[in-house]
């Protein structure tokens, strides 16, 4: 019989990604459903005190894969670690993070052991009746959400998008089960010949909790500077719709929408952003949204808190410098 | 070499339908194109045997209905060697186990070293179905592939992007690689070319009888996927707020000021 809830915990050098606590969050919430368990799956090399910290983020039990051979990120090796823990403990359901990870590995295992997969979901719940997982994801550019279960085969399996699920406040207080597993790895086939960290600063526009974003309308590249200016005074980062990444005005880690970065911070400013429905899928989530856009019709003004019909080009620098006036006259109470 | 690109026809549009009785897309009477990521792929395997220029050879292969030739011709015409559309009532309403399964067994009859697909098709936007064709014939895969930076009979050296790094990998072939867009800008057809797709080249269409020892018949189509559309709806929108559409610039700093203020923001 199949059961629990098992998440992979996604690690870079030790430490852990935020997608895994956001899905341990989401698979408490669905292993009460079902009456079964959280299993953290944490797989690296030198990673065991990584365990406890699961545990505290609320996962009931911690199954630990720790050999050289999963240092770095590879194919074969991760796939072999997934492939033992499933055929071992016969999970209920399987979540990874849709990373650039989750996204190479879960399709290879769900291959492997046949059984149904679901991308980039941003939905999970357990229907009440027969218990099936599920998972709701958008297609189509975001224009239309479908519903996908697996009812024949086991785990079922889904990527979740990384920004859409809450984790639980961590809690020291909470204790569950650590067990290591041993796994025999064969000699990979693909060789790492380097590993090369991005050299700028890695900015995760998904931790941010202020975002001041720029689209089309903000007209240059350097305009990107009044936005960091206005960022940088309301303590938050900058990020952009597509078009501007695709004209290589700013990098692509800072693309919000279907393509690019699910966001959900407190504040996301919109500045020259018609709110196509591709970027929509990425921000809608976020707390406060306040638009700027020259255009009266822009469709991000159906979803903005607050709509300013005007030019971003005109309004962001006197906002910042209102901004910055405002933050030093409440330091100077 | 024998270089394979799988890839799939798309809509050109954001105007898509559902069929209320099966949840299923209506693509019907939407103009199609080859999906953006596939493109980058047929560019990137024409590259490859240009600068190969051994008698290398690219193979294009799609699943899909007959209207897909369409999208073959236009790959032939970009300047690939040979086309397979694989199509058949029984591969109907495949999930991308089912997909991945039918394309392996294509693969397997037809032949490959090295096998590209798209990072993902903009319609489905699953990227699930290059790893799951590695994995069938069993080959080594890397996703997103950024760049290939070198390449011989042995062996493809790729640069791969992560979030926050990426690596440089060494496969040996037989292998796949999913391409982003940004491998390649594919190039037009030319006259020449789309000549020759249509009067010179052919496209072959391989069907369940043609594979059906390739693969175990349980696992293709509606019946044989894992996976179900259990419904399908389009999303509301969140509610909007206020709109301000006749303030001056000053006007509009005070209200967000204001606002941003009583949000505890500053």
């Amino acid at each position: 019989m199949s059961k629990d809830v098992y998440v992979l915990m996604e690690q870079r050098d030790g430490e852990l990604a935020k997608v895994g606590v956001e899905l341990i969050g989401e698979a408490t919430k669905l292993a009460g459903d079902l009456g079964q368990q959280v299993v953290a799956v944490l797989l690296g090399s030198g990673i065991k005190d990584k365990a406890e910290k699961c545990i505290h983020y609320g996962a009931n039990k911690v199954i630990i894969v720790d050999d050289p051979a999963l240092a770095e990120y590879l194919t074969e090796p991760y796939a072999d670690a997934v492939t033992a823990v499933i055929e071992k403990y016969q999970p209920e359901i399987f979540l990874f993070g849709a990373s650039s990870i989750g996204r190479d590995l879960a399709p290879r295992v769900s291959a492997r052991i046949h059984t149904g997969l679901t991308a980039d979901c941003t939905g999970l719940d357990i229907d009440p009746e027969t218990k099936l997982l599920r998972m709701t994801r958008p297609a189509f550019g975001g224009n239309i959400m479908a519903t996908i279960l697996c009812k024949d085969y086991r785990p079922q399996m889904a990527t979740v998008r990384p920004g859409v699920m809450q984790a639980l406040a961590k809690d020291k207080a909470r204790t569950g089960e650590i067990e290591e597993l041993k796994v025999e790895f064969k000699a990979p086939l693909v060789k790492i010949r380097e590993v090369v960290k991005n050299e700028h600063k890695t900015v995760d526009i998904t931790e941010a909790k202020y975002l001041v974003s720029g689209g089309r309308g903000i007209g240059s590249p350097e305009f990107f500077n009044e936005l960091q200016k206005l960022a940088d005074v309301l303590g938050g980062e900058i990020s952009s719709s597509r078009a501007n990444v695709d004209a290589g005005w700013i990098d692509k880690s800072r693309q919000v929408g279907q393509t690019g970065k699910t966001v959900r911070p407190d504040l996301y400013m919109a500045c020259g952003i018609s709110g196509a429905i591709q970027h929509v899928a990425g921000m809608e989530g976020s707390e406060y949204i306040i638009a700027i856009n020259k255009n009266d019709t822009a469709p991000i003004f159906d979803l903005a808190d607050i709509g300013i019909v005007g030019d971003v080009k005109v309004i962001i620098p006197k906002l910042t410098e209102a901004v910055a006036k405002a933050k030093a006259a409440k330091n100077a109470e | 070499m024998k270089i394979v690109v799988c890839i799939k026809q798309v809509p050109d549009t954001t105007e898509v339908k559902l069929d209320p009785k099966t949840n299923t897309l209506i693509r019907d009477g939407v103009p199609s194109i080859i999906n953006p990521d596939d493109k980058a792929g047929i560019e990137t395997a024409l590259q490859l045997k240009e600068k190969l220029n051994d008698g290398s050879t690219v193979t294009i292969v799609s699943m899909g209905p007959p209207q897909a030739d369409v999208a073959l011709r236009e790959a032939l015409a970009m300047g690939a060697d040979e086309a397979y559309l694989l199509s058949d009532r029984a591969f109907g309403g495949s999930d991308t186990y089912a997909t991945s399964t039918i394309i392996a067994a294509a693969l397997k009859k037809i032949g490959y070293d090295l096998v590209i697909t798209g990072r993902q098709a903009i319609d489905g936007d699953t990227a699930q179905v290059g790893p799951q064709i590695a994995e069938h014939i069993g080959i080594p895969q890397v996703s997103y592939a950024e760049e290939i930076v070198s390449i011989d009979n042995e062996k493809v050296v790729v640069k791969r992007q992560f979030e926050d790094r990426y690596h440089i990998l060494e496969l040996p072939l037989p292998c796949l690689i999913t391409a982003l867009a940004e491998l390649a800008e594919p190039r037009y057809m030319s006259v020449r070319g789309i000549y020759d797709a249509y009067r010179e080249k052919e496209v072959k269409v391989l069907g369940f009888e043609d594979l059906k020892e390739l693969f175990n018949p349980e696992y293709i189509g509606l019946k044989g996927s894992p996976t179900n559309v259990y419904k399908s709806f389009t999303k509301q929108a969140k509610g909007a707020g206020t709109k301000y559409a006749d303030v001056s610039a000053d006007e509009a700093v005070k209200i967000i000021v204001d606002k941003l203020e009583e949000r505890h923001i500053i």
